[in-house]
């Protein structure tokens, strides 16, 4: 046991005191929120400041004589009398966008044959709108053919909002929203998924250096291989999280500062409500500023941040023990591709099926089974935790995870202790197993 | 001091070690020798419990070794291996607790170490920043800062010029003389006569040829003196044949003679002297190189 803290703290304090460690600490953030500031710059600019795009309509049809309904980033300038046909190949007059070219026989029963024309290539989120208010002017045509009145037409719009929310056993209720679930539980599951591979791969180097530096027959004299292992794969558990630590307070620092800052300057909260309302965007639909706040706040943090700790802990234990042997086996990091494959394919495995299968039905059979198998309950679990689940899964899954993670790491101390010593034998997936069953 | 006891190894079908025994005693040097891929280092790492034997024992002080007294065992492999980026200090700092030492023992050794093999100001030099040499005697203290009772050393002589070799000789000779056992594995035969009190020879995963370094080269002998003599030395006496001989311009002449098995030296000297006047007479035993190439050779 003491061997193992000697080793945790040697890994530890090496790493670091590392160079590249302190950089990549405090740059980390300074990205993160200079990434985060870009977005945030975006979405301003985005809401409030988007240029508007004038078009030119050459109808020909004259179904638009009364013009185009206008959209938050294009509006619609309808030529009457329409040019000569011959000036449809021309480029659009200075000052507009594009030319948008209604032929002759199209009609609100018919409307096809629409052409755009532009210098530029027309982004799609552009065409969608500019099909959408060409939709939106027809339907309204048709409706006042009909004999709707426009202010029938405009009584007509309704927004029906559903609150979710979910009710406990002794009857409280609690505001639920599956964006905001989705969100937290997947926020969580790919820093896990991240953070393996970040600090496994770590572990598989140093085991690997330990290797071709041929020091480990010098500490293996003095120590068993397993608590090599172990005081590696700790150590650099340590490393992790330390420097998810201070990521966290410094992001948090930093994004507070950076939206203070831009947000000062830039959003005043009437403007960019009326610029959303302008552009005819919404907030998601069956979301509401108010709901989703309190949808956030509603969130179990303690139980979220919990479960994160607990299978971001367990689920890099029980990865950086196979990266650990498997960087035993061979005689350079090099070689290490021919393993590590089949070793992550439960890890990426798991995050496509987060993003599919379990964001759509977190309770269904498959999300249920994939959140207790140890190889994938850290990501399957992770993005169920949000949605709630029931205690007695939740224990399940830790149980099984804190079995699961003892046996693979007594496997991979086995193969670990037979390959660290083994050098010019090219091994393979037998051979991993032969070394399972070796005696001593 | 040490007692392996029948120890057998099996790795993949293949025998690394066949019932091999040997002891090591406190305040001398066993010299483990054996051509490439005997069994010495499997041996080795079954002694330092980084392997254990299918079949037999190994005690430490009449107790079955366990991982409890590995504080007193220094081992330096063949292949020497340290943190490349990380300081002496830290280096010794890590080792030492490994091996039981507390912060403050492990500082005072490194201390008296880098005095006594002129590596002072090396401290906080990072490793690769060394030459070769001065890293494998960064090795070798590391090694022994602990005072290991048992000491095993396997080729510890590669990688330093004559003067560092010596150094480490007399500093390996000063342990033996303050009861350390020291188990040294070497091809360079002469370093084995000039530090070894016992001999142990491996070959083909067997122990062939076990006892001290003398008794060994007694029990090879082949019958053969040499001579430094004055007068005219015929081809053959009663008991004995001329084998080389050697004229020098001094007057004085080489010979070496080969005798009769059960022939006395006194007897020998006595007829010789009767011959020609003899100013030296000495037995010439096999040296431990022609000893160890003879029975492998033999035994393959």
């Amino acid at each position: 046991m003491k061997n193992i803290l000697y080793v945790t703290q040697r890994e530890y304090l090496t790493r670091v005191r590392k160079k590249s460690f302190i950089i990549m600490t405090l740059l980390g953030p300074v990205l993160l929120a200079g990434f985060y500031g870009l977005i945030f710059w975006l979405a301003i600019s985005d809401m409030g400041g988007k240029e508007v795009r004038l078009v030119q309509v050459v109808d020909r049809s004259g179904v638009f004589a009364e013009g185009i309904e206008n959209s938050g980033t294009m509006h619609y300038i309808v030529e009457s009398p329409a040019p000569a046909p011959a000036k449809d190949t021309l480029p659009p007059e200075e000052g507009y966008y594009g030319k948008l070219i209604i032929p002759e026989d199209f009609s609100i029963d018919a409307p096809s044959g629409a052409r755009f024309i532009s210098e530029k290539s027309l982004s799609i989120m552009d065409q969608e709108s500019m099909e959408n208010q060409l939709e939106s002017t027809i339907k309204r045509m048709k409706l006042t053919r009909a004999g709707l009145r426009s202010e029938t037409l405009d009584s007509l719009k309704t927004h029906v909002k559903v609150a979710s929310s979910k009710i406990s056993q002794d009857g409280e209720l609690k505001s639920n929203d599956t964006m905001v679930n989705a969100g937290a539980g997947f926020i969580g599951a790919f820093l896990i998924y991240l953070f393996i591979f970040l600090y496994g791969v770590q572990v598989m180097k140093g085991v690997a250096e330990e290797k071709s530096n041929r020091i480990v027959e010098v500490i293996i004299s003095s120590l068993k291989p397993f608590e090599l292992m172990m005081g590696k794969i700790l150590g650099v558990a340590a490393v992790g999280l330390t420097q998810v630590l201070i990521w966290v307070c410094l992001s948090g620092v930093l994004m507070f500062a950076i939206t203070g800052v831009i947000g000062s300057q830039a959003v005043d909260p009437q403007m960019a409500q009326q610029a959303m309302e302008q552009s005819g965007r919404s907030v998601p639909p069956g979301i509401e500023q108010s709901g989703f706040l309190s949808a956030l706040f509603q969130l179990d943090f303690t139980l979220l941040l919990g479960g994160f700790l607990f299978y971001f802990v367990t689920g890099y234990l029980l990865y950086s023990a196979m990266f650990a042997a498997i960087a035993s086996a061979v005689d350079s990091e090099t070689d290490t591709q021919q393993f590590m494959f089949p070793v992550t394919i439960p890890l990426i495995f798991s995050i496509v099926v987060a993003q599919t299968v379990v964001i759509k039905d977190p309770t269904g059979t498959l999300a249920t089974w994939f959140s207790m198998i140890p190889l994938t309950s850290p990501i399957v679990m992770m993005v169920r935790l949000p949605f709630g689940v029931p205690g007695w899964q939740l224990l399940l899954s830790m149980i099984f995870m804190i079995f699961g993670f003892i046996a693979i790491t007594w496997l991979a101390a086995r193969i670990y202790r037979v390959g660290i010593l083994m050098y010019g034998k090219k091994a393979t997936w037998r051979e991993l197993f032969k070394w399972m069953l070796y005696r001593g | 001091m040490l007692s392996v006891n029948h120890v057998s190894k099996q790795y993949a079908g293949k025998k690394a070690l066949d019932d091999v025994s040997l002891q090591a005693e406190a305040g001398s040097v066993l010299g483990l020798l054996g051509p490439n891929g005997a069994g010495k280092t499997s041996l080795i790492r079954i002694i330092t419990m980084i392997t254990a034997p299918d079949e037999g024992e190994v005690l430490f002080n009449g107790q079955k070794m366990h991982s409890g007294l590995l504080s007193s065992i220094g081992y330096l492999p063949e292949e020497r291996g340290l943190y490349r980026k990380m300081s002496i200090q830290d280096q010794a700092l890590f080792f030492g607790r490994l091996k039981g030492l507390d912060t403050k023992t492990c500082q005072r050794e490194l201390d008296a170490w880098s005095e006594r093999l002129d590596m002072t100001g090396w401290k906080k030099k990072r490793l690769d920043e060394l030459s070769k040499g001065m890293q494998q005697k960064v090795q070798f203290v590391l090694t022994v800062l602990h005072k290991p009772r048992l000491l095993i050393l396997d080729e510890p002589f590669t990688g330093f010029d004559p003067v560092n070799a010596e150094i480490i000789k007399q500093e390996i000779l000063r342990l033996r003389d303050e009861g350390a056992a020291i188990l040294l594995s070497t091809h360079r035969m002469e370093s084995v006569e000039e530090l070894c009190d016992r001999i142990s020879l491996i070959n083909n995963s067997r122990m062939i040829l076990e006892g001290p370094v003398n008794e060994v080269r007694e029990r090879y002998r082949i019958h053969e003196f040499a001579l430094e003599y004055s007068g005219e030395l015929p081809r053959q006496g009663n008991t004995w044949t001329l084998i080389s001989q050697e004229h020098k311009l001094d007057g004085k002449h080489r010979a070496v003679i080969s005798c009769e098995e059960d022939q006395r030296e006194n007897k020998l000297l006595k007829e010789l002297s009767d011959l020609v006047h003899i100013h030296s007479f000495t037995e010439k035993l096999p040296s431990i190189k022609e000893i160890f190439i003879q029975t492998v050779a033999e035994k393959s």
